[in-house]
């Protein structure tokens, strides 16, 4: 990010995720990014989406200033329409009800699986990683967007460890393996708009963001990147989005 | 890599059997509910991440010097890392391990599961639910559709995948967990054990149905008439509960949905104190708040009165329009 922009790498994340949503949507949000993403498109321009938290929320209205720094606090609560146990809040995506889950990522690869439990050989590991929480279930059972750092160590071709599955192997292997329904929708960075292509399943350039160039977005993915012929250059963050934005998160937790 | 013991269901209504289900009243110090638990134990621990941790049970076992205890929780935060870092526990089954999303990884977990060999079971969070689920109806198994395909399964021989006989679907069939005993905290329950849960009850319910022994910490415990002015806020049945123990700030440092949220500069300062040396930071931690402290309310002391204030206004403000 060069010194003109008036917005941080951590800013243009949630900006860019919330306008990937709808009104009317019903969302499954992980900690951080995503609900941050989910509650400001809430403020913006989807009044009527409704979050899902896998504490056991249903239509959680976070306030502007308390975020919650997980997603199985109180805050989480707060002019909520239900609360739930744990267990049935996710069973929801099983049956069907959620239109999109939205989570962050610490490695992800050209098809869309992400990895938070290993790097390195599982048996012995280099590091341990905190695992999959929800990640698993929401990402096995509903379309995902995944808000995340572009880094070359976190975009490689393959992961170490399949935590949550995106597209598996591509093509039709994720169906294949007992997944029929949902898979990765979107992946945003602060350098590009990732989808998916429709036959290969391999990540897709879709929208460059303000100021980035091809050749940036290649040089910081550890794999060969796909690019439409044309490519989108995505509107930077407006005053309002980041004005909402800075109003959420006034402690700071997730945007600092 | 060990098959998941499922108990054969002769077993487990062998067990029930023997329990006292009486309407009975069961109020005892935590000393005295300590001794439910023996070495080697499955314990199940309610709550999820920093939210109504049973954390002065927790604290006791540590005190009493359990050892190998086989721990399982939705989501387990710094509670995972006192199990594995105080030696009470070498068996951790849950699906997220860090002590708090705005900190990163835990180094106390990948210093034990890295260096020394603790076992950190991974399932995902739908996994361990439906386990209790499981294990709180009385079948061996359950099936769903989450954790097919990936790694997070390839590493869990206990679960099997089949061809739904109905459909021809691949499902995944989960085996039942049932603790030998669980710890769970609420905000209040008559001395039988009738318990509300105020806010987000996490698995509590499906647990404390699967384990053969739950002791529940309260942080009041209130009269059986009160418990019936509101039966639909009891939210486990006495007769699952064999020992009642009233704790306030009984989660302390964490969470206890409407009375306290969790209190950060004691969770910040843990934090950076194990993280910067997960072995001396640790053990300096638990003689502190854990070995020195006389009793609970010492330990809330050391915590500090203006910290605890402040949780406690964060707590309440829930309820606020």
């Amino acid at each position: 990010m060069t010194e003109a922009r008036n917005y941080t790498a951590a800013e243009i994340l949630p900006i860019l995720s919330a306008r990937q949503l709808r009104d009317g949507m019903v969302v499954f949000a992980g900690v951080g990014t995503p609900l941050l993403a989910a509650t400001l498109a809430q403020r913006l321009n989807c009044p009527r989406l409704t979050i899902l938290f896998e504490g056991g929320v249903v239509g959680a209205f976070v306030e502007p200033g308390k975020l919650p720094p997980s997603t199985n606090d109180q805050r989480c609560t707060r002019r909520a329409n239900m609360v739930l146990g744990s267990s049935d809040v996710l069973l929801l995506l099983q049956r069907g009800y959620v239109d999109l889950g939205f989570m962050g990522g610490a490695q992800i690869d050209q098809y869309g699986n992400l990895n938070s439990s290993f790097i390195g050989d599982p048996a012995a590991p280099k590091t341990r990683l905190p695992g999959t929480g929800g990640g698993n279930d929401i990402s096995s059972l509903t379309n995902m967007i995944v808000a995340m750092k572009h880094e070359k160590r976190r975009f490689v071709e393959n992961v170490d460890f399949i935590t949550s599955p995106g597209f598996i192997r591509g093509g039709t292997s994720r169906r294949e393996s007992g997944l029929p329904a949902g898979g990765m929708f979107r992946v945003i960075t602060e350098l590009a708009v990732f989808g998916f292509d429709e036959t290969t399943r391999r990540m897709k350039v879709l929208a460059l963001n303000p100021g980035v160039t091809r050749e940036e977005v290649q040089d910081n993915t550890g794999f060969t990147l796909d690019f439409d012929d044309e490519i989108a250059i995505t509107e930077p963050p407006t005053e309002t989005e980041l004005s909402v934005l800075r109003e959420l998160d006034s402690e700071r937790l997730f945007i600092a | 890599m060990l098959e998941a013991q499922v108990e054969p269901y002769d077993r487990l209504r062998e067990k029930m059997a023997g329990r006292d289900r009486s309407l009975r009243e069961k109020v005892m110090s935590l000393e005295e509910a300590g001794s439910f638990v023996q070495d080697g134990m499955k314990v199940g621990i309610g709550g999820s991440t920093m939210s109504r941790t049973p954390m002065a049970m927790i604290w006791q076992l540590i005190r009493q010097n359990r050892k190998n205890l086989s721990c399982s929780r939705a989501i387990v935060s710094t509670d995972g890392d006192l199990l594995f870092g105080s030696g009470v526990s070498d068996h951790i089954i849950t699906s997220w391990f860090a002590q708090g999303i705005l900190w990163g990884l835990s180094k106390v977990m990948r210093h034990h599961v890295e260096k020394e060999g603790k076992n950190y079971e991974e399932w995902s969070h739908m996994g361990v639910g439906m386990r209790f689920r499981a294990g709180g109806m009385g079948v061996p198994f359950l099936p769903m559709r989450a954790m097919l395909g990936s790694d997070v399964l390839g590493q869990r021989p206990e679960a099997k995948e089949i061809d739904c006989p109905f459909t021809g679907e691949r499902v995944l069939l989960v085996p039942a967990l049932n603790p030998d005993v669980a710890l769970i905290h609420v905000q209040r329950c008559d001395a039988y054990g009738n318990a509300q849960i105020d806010g987000l009850q996490f698995m509590d319910i499906d647990l404390a149905l699967a384990a053969d022994r739950v002791i529940l910490t309260t942080e009041r415990i209130v009269s059986n008439d009160q418990i019936r002015r509101a039966p639909d806020q009891t939210k486990i049945p006495f007769f699952c509960v064999d020992a009642v123990v009233e704790v306030p700030y009984g989660s302390a440092p964490h969470e206890c949905f409407g009375l306290y949220e969790p209190m950060m500069k004691h969770m910040e300062a843990y934090v950076k104190q194990v993280n910067a040396d997960p072995i001396e930071g640790m053990q300096a931690y638990l003689d502190k708040y854990f070995h020195g402290p006389k009793s609970w309310n010492d330990y809330l002391a050391l915590i500090g009165m203006e910290e605890l204030l402040e949780a406690s206004q964060r707590g309440r403000s829930i309820y606020n329009d």
